[in-house]
């Protein structure tokens, strides 16, 4: 046997495991395991993770998760949004889905938000015919161990050409479970042709202590539809949070998704987006803010595959400290791809002498009608700006407030939804040093 | 008010001024022109304290207090404003905002209430209204995509807004048509008072035409080398910085 760990925690987990004795999911756990073991855990030797090194992980130092561990009283559930917007939500304290605290009964007719444990037991064949099944390619051990464990997550389907006005909110709380845990979330989003959702999820730490998420999410978008895919992170200091999205866009479908980062030891987002339909768009951007020694890792793979599909990818970061940034970000222009337009952006601000970004941009281009750009800065506060708004009279702390601001503002033009990024915008503002009132005067604007 | 005594300064190692003496009193509106190079925008920057210009000797007094070691948001807090040359674009910030953030900064440094969002709205709209200044300019963000003429009008917003003592105006003419050059006049014009003191730094003669100084001086490498009074502004015109240029020293 391998000695990646939690082999032999899927040994002793997977008779427990949601959907256990369903043929399919029994074979695929057990060739995902195996695919696993005989990868390990990402090294930097990998050209993909080469900007970003594992701490040392094992079955020791993280348990499975047990029930009791998301059972403990909850008094305030942090939703991103502070009016009620009528989100139908969805709550999870690490993993375990907490009915009493969502509110998922007001759905429209077509559309179904459960726990991948529901679905399962209601309607199987639907898991299996949307569930990605990539195989382990090289560097996917992290895709082949959560399709072995796949403990959790959440399976939404919105129906054919229905639109769901009021955002789906999936919150998961994170921490507090007496010791650190490691949990595999398997999500699948499924919108139908012409369908139309949403989708805001955020994970938060519950106090210090660590666990690891690792995170797979496949997402399907039909002909036409339309999916606003929003994440929010912000877990404990010591968290490590690993998370893949599998995104397969129909024909004249869009894919938006932004991605905040403002917490986590160490936190990567790989993102496989394949725009498999003549006009299909996606947007795929973030922004993250990393202090102490956190590091945020970024790595997108844009696959256009047919004629006349763009894709726009914006990320933006602020580092203080120690911390680190990582972005990169492959387009592939595929020989059919053509009249592709690909655009594609890294700027990060760096406020410490001692932080570090890392920027990767690649473009791989068989066809030979296309528009593509990219383009990576890393810069530092512009002085001339820091001193006019201090001729001012704005004190120094507040000046560089405004002006981190003023940056992150440029990367949340992104979000087309507004609520939504105000609500962004108001979690990086509570990210900012100290000044704080600055906030709520902008608020009340 | 300001008292410039025998200042030398130099920025990246390199002697930019070489003792200069200026006093400039209340109710006073002193001109200081000179060619390209002088050290004109060296002295408004410290004045109102940009890090990187290092004073090497000599002292600038504001209200007897020495400013060597203020910063500048203390500075401005204190009453010293500066009209900047290229007025800097701040993306994603409204320009009430900025304004209502520097006023309140302002009051707090001075222990004083902050205005609400309705006081401060109110003081604003009077301001907008004397230098005739439309609400879209307060509602985009600081400077961005402003012509250069509205840039110079948001300036002279800012100091209408922030009240100083002691206004620079640094290069305000550069960049701007007959039109807005008058606009801009009539703002500083406006602002005019006993208990203010304006320094209008400029190289061409013709904003003096608007804003019509006491006194005026010529800075030419690094020192005053004449002063008089609005009529030197004319033979400047006339005669050019030729015999103010280093080889006719």
């Amino acid at each position: 046997m391998s000695t990646a760990p939690f082999t032999e925690q899927f040994e002793t987990a997977k008779g427990s495991l949601p959907g256990n004795g369903l043929a399919w999911l029994d074979a695929r756990r057990e060739s995902s395991i195996k695919e696993y073991a005989g990868l390990g855990l990402p090294t930097t030797k990998l050209e993909s993770w080469k900007y970003t090194r594992l701490p040392t992980i094992s079955a020791d130092n993280f348990r499975s998760v047990k029930n009791r561990d998301g059972e403990f009283y909850i008094d305030d559930v942090p939703s991103l949004f502070k009016a009620d917007t009528g989100a139908h939500r969805l709550v999870f304290v690490n993993g375990i889905y907490r009915e009493d605290l969502s509110s998922a009964d007001t759905l429209p007719t077509g559309v179904r938000i459960e726990p991948l444990q529901a679905a399962l037991e209601r309607d199987p064949d639907f898991v299996e015919n949307h569930l990605s099944n990539n195989g382990a390619k090289d560097g996917e051990a992290l895709y082949a161990l959560n399709s072995a464990f796949m403990d959790s997550g959440v399976v939404i389907q919105i129906g054919r050409s229905v639109v769901v006005e009021n955002p789906i909110e999936i919150i998961r709380l994170n921490g507090r479970a007496g010791s650190p845990v490691v949990r595999h979330p398997r999500n699948l989003i499924v919108l139908e042709d012409g369908a139309q959702a949403t989708l805001v999820k955020s994970h938060t730490g519950l106090g210090a202590g660590g666990y690891l998420t690792n995170a797979v999410t496949d997402v399907h978008v039909g002909e036409g539809a339309i999916l606003r895919h929003y994440t929010v992170q912000n877990e404990s200091m010591d968290a490590i949070h690993l998370a893949t999205f599998n995104v397969n866009i129909g024909q004249d479908a869009t894919y938006e998704a932004f991605s905040l980062a403002i917490g986590g030891r160490i936190s990567r987002t790989e993102a496989n987006v394949n725009l498999n339909g003549r006009g299909g768009h996606c947007n795929l951007s973030g922004s993250y803010l990393m202090r102490g020694r956190e590091h945020c890792d970024n790595t997108t793979v844009i696959n256009h595959l047919m004629p006349d599909t763009t894709s726009r990818e914006v990320f933006m970061g602020v580092l203080d400290d120690e911390s680190r940034g990582v972005f990169q970000g492959r387009i592939v222009v595929h020989k059919d791809a053509q009249r592709t337009d690909g655009h594609q952006l890294s700027k990060a601000l760096l406020i410490s002498d001692k932080a570090e970004m890392d920027a990767k941009p690649e473009l791989e281009i068989y066809a030979d009608d296309v528009k593509c750009s990219h383009g990576a800065t890393t810069g530092q506060l512009d002085e001339t700006s820091l001193f006019y708004l201090r001729s001012r009279g704005i004190p120094e702390a507040l000046a560089r407030n405004l002006l981190i601001q003023s940056f992150m503002g440029e990367s949340l033009q992104e979000i087309s939804n507004d609520t939504v990024r105000d609500a962004i915008m108001d979690r990086i503002v509570h990210w900012l040093p100290a000044h704080c009132y600055l906030a709520e005067e902008w608020r009340q604007e | 008010m300001l008292e410039i005594k025998n200042l030398h300064a130099s920025v990246e190692g390199k002697e930019i001024l070489r003792g200069v003496d200026l006093t400039i009193n209340a109710g006073e509106v002193h001109a200081i022109m000179g060619p390209n190079g002088s050290g004109k925008s060296t002295l408004s920057y410290l004045i109102a304290g940009r890090e990187g210009y290092e004073i090497t000797e000599g002292q600038i007094l504001y209200d007897g207090k020495d400013l060597t070691d203020m910063a500048p948001e203390d500075r401005a807090a204190e009453g010293v404003f500066l009209a900047f040359q290229y007025p800097v674009e701040i993306p994603g910030v409204p320009n009430t905002t900025f304004l209502k953030e520097a006023v309140n900064a302002i009051r707090r440094y001075h222990n004083e209430e902050e205005l609400d969002a309705l006081q401060f709205v109110k003081m604003l709209r009077a301001k907008t209204k004397e230098l005739g200044i439309s609400d879209d300019m307060l509602k985009r963000a600081v400077n961005v995509g402003f012509s250069g003429g509205e840039k110079k009008r948001n300036e002279i917003l800012q100091m209408a807004v922030l009240n100083p003592k002691l206004a620079v105006l640094d290069e305000t003419d550069s960049g701007l048509d007959i039109d807005a050059l008058k606009v801009v006049s009539d703002g500083v014009n406006h602002l005019r008072s006993p208990d203010r003191a304006i320094l209008v730094i400029t190289h061409y003669q013709r904003l003096l035409d608007h804003i019509v100084p006491d006194f005026v001086h010529v800075l030419a490498h690094g020192k005053i080398r004449r002063s008089g009074g609005k009529e030197l502004a004319l033979e400047l015109e006339e005669k050019g910085y030729a015999e103010y240029s280093v080889a006719a020293e």
